[in-house]
């Protein structure tokens, strides 16, 4: 353990372990140990239970450090021995654990406890074992506290400009103990304001039985040689004062003590008024401010007559101890600028910094999540259909009934067609193979394109581009043969024709006959399935012909330029609307392989014709 | 918060649930009890007869024994101050009806303590009249090194006249069960006649009073018949932090308000939206025609503010104690400053006098300063034909990150609606601003 005098809980040599990753609190302490040039950063390692992690970075001035990660204290401390102070910043649930198990590891002396709120029965127990360890804890209910120049408690001080306002960043010559710890930084200010600054400052918590008390501090600042005089705020309620006021009367105390409780207003209310905190409850007549205010300037302690006075009260003490040459002269030291966080910079507008990706349809930055600008809780309470929101996430429109409509037959039509398909059947194999669904899914997907699926973009290219061209059917249908050399994409079928039409077909064609208002597209498809069925029966517009044309009429309904869809088709739009659908199959059929749990599949001998031959050697080229 | 008032029902219902774990067949408790709430009264004072007759149907013993009712709302000496039902001619012999009328007569009526308090009668308990002679006594306590458990064989109305009878014991808080057992048996005092039954009975209710992380239990008095135990009379405090270990063990109770005036309905907003709110937020209304008010950041900040203007004289002028802090909201400050502008624009200084605000703070941690100006300045905007019409003269202290654009932001506004306003930073004290404000509007 470091080698420093009993009355010292901290120098610029103490390290602290600090249990949760808070890592605002843990920066700040790391700024202030940059600030006042600390060599070696006042954190020596994190201790979070349910972290992976096993270093977290940090700043330190410009540079990042990295401060290691432990899942318990015990493990944190045994790989950091020289720390012993442990920063405990679990919440009231856990707090009173990890100071059971912080007051059995011999290495920690000093536990810092902040949480609010830990059971009364709780919190003494853990001050006593402590005390009986010979440990100190400041506590529970506290901001901390601060050695100034030498070690920040977490949060204390406040910003870096308030610690250098307030003289924080190097030793003064006053002791301060405190109660609250929203009057801390204001005590340091009036300190630095009418002293020197202090030389270190504890606030012992809100809580009715805190692990160390204002006397317990008070008799370590009496011992400190650098410590003058001692500032101490006390409050109503309790009776932790009246130790001090003993202790004084016996010359424990001898140094100048500055005290004050507040709450003397108290007696303008009823008894049962409860201010901030819970150790502040005037019961008896003994435990109000002004009994102890007075009980406290009795023993020889000096007390203002009320708050206000203070600062002249502080000034006299000090300026009396200057004259009588007990002050040293303090140099003051030079302050590094701190760099600003670059959120903070931005949120000042110091800064800028062009940005790397675009996002212009939904946004997860308020607090609720939006598509195109409508909040989720509003898509479902104005009951947005899944095609109102493709409409909204891939097109960015708010589509009219009609075209949803359209949008979900299709999703519907295209969703599963049997288990035989590539598409399907890979991701069955995929299944029994073992993967996740994810994998399987990705399986099936992956088979989709040209052949499996993609007739839907390919009818809408060659069908749009005829039709625009000027085309009339048979010309079109010469053209594909001659110049194109391939089938014409979505014309066809093994089983339907002209006789047995496909019912799908029929429905898509009637929905958009009745519910668009034009169906340009369509018509002239048709008219080319005229002179395609003339050649050969089942030579039909088949369901994906279908949905590619009525797509183009959709869009060009909706207002598209034919430039606009040409460019939705290429992006892949169209046969997102099969991939969407036939994902819907995919899954049915991988979570049909994993219920039945079938083993892995093995294409038989008998299907495969194995046509090998010697290898055509090359060896010699 | 932390120590907190629980029901005399409450308590002896808890005592009752956990008996066969603490008490076991060692002692019996006959718990019959009924809570008596407004819901069962017409404005007139007359028992509604539906709610009646559930009530006797559930318990048949309130029409079939002697009778005690007594308010049951966490304020004590009810007997000093004529408040316990238990004879119309001579002890033992009130029945239904007489405690239907006497209820019905105090129900939603407001009373004066002998301690001065005043507040408004909600809640009677009542229960079996029992006859006893012994009246012993035993309360529990907790203090910062152990518990404090007192005992006495004279208990009854006049304990604290004989509270040199009581004994006293200290049970270390690491204490073993022996240890425990061992100093309560030794300190049971003289005059109780079955020391060892009492003892025994002491050392089970202390565990039930630890296990359930009680911060004050008193039961007083005490009646003991061989194995009958009748807690008569039963003060309890919970340590209301420990309710997420053992809330379930405390069932379904409440923590009462303390016994005092109604909350008026300023007070009742803000306590509402301090409930649902993570930040804190206070309002006490002391005295609605006060000449200052108060918008204070800080529990510690707002206590030391209203030392000050007591200090100085002037809390007879105060309009109101309250805080805000933890980081409200900016609609939290500005629904807050709303309603204490409100408040303190309602009439004009009978003197003639300006109205004094004082929007006070210490140095925030990390609480953007200017942010929380930012709810004032929106209700000062609201508020300012009426803040010009009382006169309001506002002074502002505070400190923190961003205080300085906080501070230029609420002067700018004030000046612009045409209200004097003076501010501070750190580099003045924090509660000069409360005599020069006084000094300035005299």
């Amino acid at each position: 353990m470091a080698n420093r005098p009993d009355y010292l809980l901290f120098d610029r040599d103490t390290q602290a372990i600090f249990w949760n990753m808070h890592t605002k609190a843990i920066q700040r302490m790391l700024d202030y140990d940059y600030v006042i040039g600390r060599k070696k950063p006042s954190v020596a390692a994190i201790v979070h239970p349910t972290s992976d992690l096993k270093y977290q970075k940090f700043f330190f001035g410009t540079e990042e450090i990295l401060i290691p990660v432990y899942r318990s204290t015990k493990e944190a401390a045994e790989n950091h021995p020289n720390a012993d102070v442990l920063i405990n910043f679990a919440s009231f649930r856990t707090a009173y654990d990890v100071t059971r198990e912080a007051i059995d590891i011999p290495t920690i002396r000093t536990i810092v406890i902040t949480a609010e709120g830990i059971p009364e029965r709780l919190t003494r127990d853990m001050n006593l074992r402590a005390r009986k360890a010979g440990k100190w804890i400041i506590g529970p209910a506290t901001v901390g506290g601060l050695a100034a120049g030498a070690f920040r408690i977490a949060n204390t001080g406040g910003t870096i400009e308030n610690i250098i306002n307030s003289k924080l960043h190097r030793p003064g010559s006053v002791g301060l103990v405190t109660r609250s710890g929203g009057l801390f930084n204001e005590l340091c200010n009036i300190i630095a304001r009418n002293a020197n600054g202090i030389f270190e400052g504890v606030a012992i918590g809100g809580d009715r039985f805190p692990g160390s008390d204002f006397l317990d501090h008070l008799l370590r600042m009496e011992k400190n040689p650098d410590i003058k005089f001692m500032v101490m705020l006390g409050e109503l309620g309790g009776t932790l004062e009246y130790k001090v006021v003993d202790a004084i009367k016996k010359g424990l105390i001898k140094k100048p003590v500055i005290a004050w409780c507040i709450g003397t207003c108290a007696k303008l209310f009823g008894s049962d008024v409860q201010f901030g905190h819970a150790g502040a409850k005037a019961g008896a007549e003994r435990e109000t401010a002004d009994a102890k205010n007075a009980a406290l300037k009795e023993a020889g302690a000096l007390v203002p007559s009320s708050f206000d006075e203070l600062p002249e009260l502080i000034r006299g003490v000090y300026e009396e101890l200057k004259a009588q040459g007990e002050i040293p002269e303090i140099k003051e030291p030079e302050v590094p600028p701190i760099p600003m966080d670059y959120a903070e910079a931005r949120k000042k507008g110091l800064i800028r910094k062009p940005t790397n990706f675009i996002c212009t349809i939904s946004d997860d930055r308020g607090p609720e999540a939006t598509y195109t600008n409508i909040p989720i809780s509003e898509v479902i309470e104005k009951g947005y259909s899944i095609a109102d929101i493709i409409g909204l996430l891939w097109f960015k429109k708010k589509f009219p009934k009609w075209a949803s409509n359209f949008i979900d037959m299709v999703i519907k039509i295209v969703a599963d067609h049997g288990p035989c398909v590539s598409g399907a059947h890979n991701a069955r194999v995929a299944a029994r193979a073992g993967k996740d669904l994810v994998s399987s899914l990705a399986s099936g997907l992956l088979t989709i394109g040209p052949r499996f699926g993609g007739a839907i973009d390919g009818a809408a290219k060659y069908f749009k581009m005829a039709y625009e061209k000027g085309m009339s059917p048979k010309e079109f249908v010469d053209y594909m043969k001659r110049v194109e050399r391939k089938p014409i994409p979505g014309i066809g079928h093994r089983v339907k024709s002209i006789r047995n039409p496909d019912k799908r077909v029929e429905l898509l064609k009637n929905y958009a006959e009745e519910n668009f208002p034009a169906t340009e597209l369509l018509n002239y498809a048709l008219e080319v399935e005229k002179v395609t069925t003339a050649k050969k029966e089942n030579l039909i517009l088949n369901v994906d012909g279908c949905i590619g044309v009525l797509m183009v009429d959709m869009f060009k309904n909706l207002g598209f330029t034919s430039k606009e869809i040409d460019e939705i088709i290429d992006a892949g739009a169209l046969n997102a609307f099969f991939v969407l659908g036939r994902s819907i199959g995919f899954i049915g059929h991988i979570l049909d392989e994993k219920r039945l749990k079938s083993p892995l599949y093995r294409h038989p001998w008998d299907d495969v014709l194995y046509a090998i031959e010697e290898p055509e050697d090359l060896t010699d080229r | 918060m932390a120590q907190r008032g629980i029901r005399e029902y409450d308590a002896k219902r808890m005592l009752a649930r956990h008996w066969d774990k603490y008490f076991g067949d060692a002692f019996k408790y006959d718990f019959k009890a009924v809570l008596i709430t407004p819901e069962y009264f017409d404005a007139n004072g007359i028992i509604l007869p539906e709610k009646e007759k559930e009530l006797l149907e559930k318990n048949p013993w309130l029409k079939e024994m002697p009778l005690v009712a007594k308010p049951d709302q966490l304020f004590g000496k009810r007997g000093k101050n004529n408040l316990v039902l238990y004879k119309i001619n001579k002890p033992g012999d009130v029945t239904w009806e007489d405690v239907k009328k006497w209820i019905g007569e105090r129900m939603n009526k407001e009373v004066t303590l002998l301690s001065g308090q005043k507040g408004r009668l909600t809640h009677f308990l009542v229960e079996p009249f029992v006859p006893h002679e012994e009246e012993y006594y035993v309360a529990m306590t907790t203090d910062m090194e152990g518990d404090k458990i007192f005992m006495s064989a004279f208990g009854g109305i006049d304990i604290e006249e004989n509270w040199d009878k009581v004994k006293e014991v200290f049970i270390p808080a690491l204490a073993e069960e022996e240890e425990i057992e061992k100093l309560i048996k030794e300190n049971v005092p003289e005059e109780i006649k079955d020391k060892e039954k009492y003892a025994d009975f002491v050392k089970r209710l202390y565990k039930f009073f630890r296990d359930l992380h009680f911060a004050y239990l008193e039961i007083n008095p005490l009646a003991m018949t061989q194995n009958q135990v009748f807690p008569l009379d039963f003060v309890a405090r919970l340590d209301d932090t420990a309710a997420f270990l053992v809330g379930d063990l405390w069932g379904d109770i409440e923590f009462p308000a303390p016994f005092g005036r109604d909350l008026t309905p300023e007070e009742k907003k803000i306590k509402e939206m301090d409930e649902k709110s993570g930040a804190s937020l206070k309002l006490t209304v002391l005295n609605p025609k006060g000449r200052i008010w108060t918008l204070v950041a800080g529990g510690g900040a707002s206590v030391v503010y209203t030392d000050t203007i007591a200090d100085l004289g002037y809390a007879k002028e105060l309009g109101n104690y309250g805080e805000y802090s933890g980081n409200p909201t900016t609609n939290e400050t500005y629904e807050y400053a709303k309603t204490v502008f409100d408040l303190m624009t309602r009439e004009k200084d009978p003197e003639g006098r300006p109205k004094i605000l004082i929007i006070g703070g210490a140095i925030a941690n990390f609480t953007d300063v200017a942010k929380t100006f930012d709810g004032i300045i929106k209700a000062m905007e609201e508020y300012a034909d009426k803040l010009r019409d009382v006169d309001v003269r506002i002074y502002v202290r505070r400190g923190g990150p961003n205080y300085e654009q906080g501070l230029k932001k609420i002067k700018e506004a004030a000046e612009k609606l045409g209200i004097p306003i003076k501010v501070f930073g750190p580099e003045t004290h924090m509660t000069n601003i409360v005599k020069m404000a006084i000094e300035e509007t005299k």
